[in-house]
């Protein structure tokens, strides 16, 4: 991290990556790939198309098992858990990481509520006795799915869907399905949340909804967030430590100004050749004494 | 009012008229078509020459239908259609009424079927309906509601179901017959084996997805039956396990004996009575495996199928164990077959693996996915349809003046079961029930359109 972050102990780090590595087959789609995301923060993962963002996501809830290197996740309770050694389920029951889709995955077929009563599966397991004693009526099954109900009700108010909670979730607007994939990722009471893209395909107003439903995310519960984005309205609005991936390596990391400025950044978006890196932050500076004048 | 009367009965008036001017163009357009067809025959007379004759009563027969059916068309069907359809709104309301107690109809049509058997057709006759058509109807209906839960709910298709309704058949027949234990201790432990076949076939086909999967699990049902075939020590091959013991009702057998259940109510003796104690036992295994499978819908573990029916990937990512959640899903789904299986052995009282060949498993995934799947009373329809379908037409004799004597009906049972899925699947092409119940709601339960669910990928 940056030097000058002298006071920041363990406790303030959430998600730790380190040198990690992903190959398939011959493609090396992330090369030594270090980051840490700090709790309470909105991490935001950018890049051109095919840096490997998705990769870095897919590694961190347990859908690709990483080539190479280590990726811990510390809980607010202290308990640290290596993401990198336990299964795809484990890692949103046990170490609390929920994340969304970049192409919606929502259960069409169930409705609204049904969606996010699904999300709280192992709870209501628990609670069930697993099946056993709720099919017979014994145990504190009913209480706590009226419990799941109400923490459903609250997620469906905060992603203003309340109106639709009883409509098939396939029956959604784009924005909509959006928002209810968070909300039902936000269901599993996850301390970290991924989202891919959650910003794609939403229309100017749509993304400031989302901005606040985010930021109240962040506010409220405490869950800490990272997404993978391409809107740069969003992400510089929201974000507030930026990583930028090019080729599955990592070129630049900071707050969101230090990252707007880096020429790396610039000529890895821009595609210019590695010799007018130079004349790029010329242009850069030039426009921002422009600004200030 | 009296205006409105004068109106109508001019109405009713020109409408006659029109009737009978539609009727005389239609015999006169008859006559002139049939003159040549019906009117005139050729024949060989009795010096092989090629004479004709007039048919004029034939002929007049036919003309006469024509006119008057165009003038009933014209008078009585053309305003009573124009009628039902002024009135339509109405008759939904009504239909809708009949669709809300369908259920209880049902249920009480299903447990007064066999007194009503027994009254309308005596005793012995009553045993046709009561065994023919009520016990073989509520014993696939069993199945596949037992198989719905695997295709219907959690989507994972298996065409080898068949092997465990084998697998509870067996157990009854062979531990009945070695260690003499009775049908009520022995049907929860059929229900273990299967379910424990169930997770058996189940681990092996977890990764498994689609076609893949089909393949497997029918491959399963092939090995069981072929297990069943050649294991001759135990299972007697396909001589099959005959005389089986009979179920029994608080120790009372159903036999001939002084004991048994005629002499015991002064009955005269007659097999009609276990026949239909084996109907209420199947109605009651049915109602058992329609409560589970509502409850398991609202409970997380059927939220949990149905959500990995809709998308394995979402499920895995919310947490849910997958592995486990399938497994459940096969043993579950098995343990049911393995219900029917035993109850199958105790009626028939004789097993033989010609019983559990593949046509069984697709019969009944054609009576779920006919059904629509995942709704009960959509399979139970289909049910009725299919089987009672099939021992429909054992009864049509009728048939047989038509087609020459040579004509056995239920022969061509595979083909009008063909043709009837195509034209269900054209018209319903999600089965008769397509909409999804929700499990759980806010403000009202809307059903779900079978627009939005997904059939699952394995």
């Amino acid at each position: 991290m940056a030097p000058g972050n002298a006071t920041m102990t363990n406790d303030d780090i959430i998600l730790k990556v380190e040198h990690l590595s992903m190959k398939f087959g011959g493609l090396m789609a992330i090369n030594d790939f270090s980051f840490e995301a700090k709790r309470g923060e909105i991490t935001a993962l950018i890049g051109p198309n095919g840096a490997g963002k998705t990769t870095v996501f897919n590694c961190i809830t347990g859908f690709y098992k990483p080539t190479m290197g280590m990726i811990s996740l510390r809980q607010k309770s202290g308990k640290e858990y290596l993401l990198e050694r336990l299964p795809d389920h484990e890692i949103t029951k046990t170490a609390k990481v929920a994340r969304t889709f970049q192409n919606i995955r929502l259960f069409s077929g169930m409705t609204v509520l049904e969606n996010l009563l699904v999300a709280q599966h192992n709870k209501l397991m628990k609670a069930s006795g697993y099946t056993v004693l709720g099919l017979l009526g014994i145990g504190g099954y009913k209480a706590e799915a009226k419990r799941a109900i109400e923490r459903a009700e609250y997620w469906l108010e905060m992603a203003d869907l309340i109106d639709r909670a009883d409509d098939p979730a396939g029956d959604l607007s784009y924005g909509a399905q959006r928002r209810l994939e968070i909300a039902r990722a936000m269901c599993t009471e996850p301390e970290f949340l991924c989202l891919d893209e959650p910003a794609a395909g939403l229309n100017p107003s749509e993304s400031a909804t989302l901005n606040k439903l985010l930021r109240s995310i962040r506010a409220d519960s405490g869950t800490s967030i990272m997404l993978i984005e391409h809107d740069m309205s969003v992400v510089m609005e929201i974000s507030d430590h930026v990583v930028v991936l090019e080729y599955g390596r990592k070129i630049s990391d900071g707050t969101p100004d230090h990252v707007k400025n880096d020429p790396k950044v610039i000529a890895a978006y821009l595609g210019v050749e590695d010799e007018e890196v130079e004349d790029v932050i010329a242009v850069v500076e030039s426009l921002e004494g422009g600004e200030n004048a | 009012m009296a205006e409105n009367i004068q109106n109508s009965a001019r109405q009713d008036d020109s409408l006659f008229q029109k009737g009978i001017k539609e009727g005389l163009f239609a015999g006169a357009v008859s006559f002139g078509m049939f003159l040549l067809y019906i009117g005139i025959v050729t024949e060989q007379n009795i010096h092989n020459e090629l004479v004709y004759r007039f048919r004029w009563g034939a002929l007049a027969a036919f003309v006469l239908i024509a006119a008057v059916g165009r003038f009933l068309i014209v008078t009585v069907a053309q305003p009573w259609l124009a009628a039902r359809k002024a009135n339509a709104k109405p008759k939904v309301e009504e239909k809708g009424l009949f669709r809300k107690h369908f259920l209880k109809i049902a249920l009480v049509f299903l447990v007064f079927y066999p007194i009503l058997a027994v009254t309308l057709a005596g005793t012995q006759g009553s045993l046709k309906y009561v065994d023919n058509f009520g016990i073989q109807i509520l014993i696939y209906v069993m199945l596949a509601w037992g198989l719905n839960i695997v295709v219907g709910l959690a989507g994972l298709l298996d065409l080898g179901y068949v092997a465990f309704y084998a697998v509870g058949a067996y157990s009854y027949a062979l531990l009945s017959s070695y260690f003499g234990l009775s049908f009520w201790l022995l049907l929860p432990i059929s229900g273990i084996l299967a379910a424990f076949w169930g997770m058996i076939l189940g681990f092996p086909v977890l990764r498994l997805r689609g076609d893949y999967l089909a393949i497997v699990t029918l491959a399963f049902g092939e090995i069981i039956r072929l297990v069943l075939i050649n294991w001759t020590d135990v299972t007697k091959g396909t001589f099959g396990i005959s005389s089986i013991p009979k179920a029994t009702l608080f120790g009372i057998k159903f036999d001939a004996s002084k004991e048994g259940f005629a002499a015991l109510f002064g009955l005269a003796p007659s097999s009609a009575y276990y026949k239909i104690f084996l109907f209420y036992l199947i109605l009651a295994l049915c109602l058992l495996t329609a409560y589970v499978t509502i409850r398991l819908r609202r409970m997380p573990i059927g939220r949990a199928w149905e959500a990995l029916r809709e998308d394995e990937i979402a499920c895995r990512a919310l947490g849910i164990n997958t592995v486990t959640t399938k497994l459940t899903a096969f043993a579950i789904g098995a343990m049911f077959g393995g219900f029917a299986g035993s109850f199958f052995a105790a009626r028939q009282g004789f097993v033989s693996p010609d019983s559990f060949i593949f046509m069984e498993s697709a019969i009944i995934l054609a009576i779920v996915v006919l059904g629509g799947m995942g709704s009960l009373v959509g399979i139970a329809i289909a049910a009725v349809v299919m089987i009672g379908g099939t021992e429909l037409l054992r009864e049509m004799e009728f048939l047989k003046h038509i087609f020459g004597d040579d004509f056995t009906p239920e022969l061509y049972r595979m083909l009008l079961f063909g043709a009837a899925m195509v034209l269900v699947m054209l018209f319903k092409p999600r089965g008769f029930v397509g909409s999804r119940e929700p499990t759980a709601f806010l403000k009202e339960r809307k059903a779900v359109s079978s627009s939005f669910t997904k059939e699952g990928h394995g």
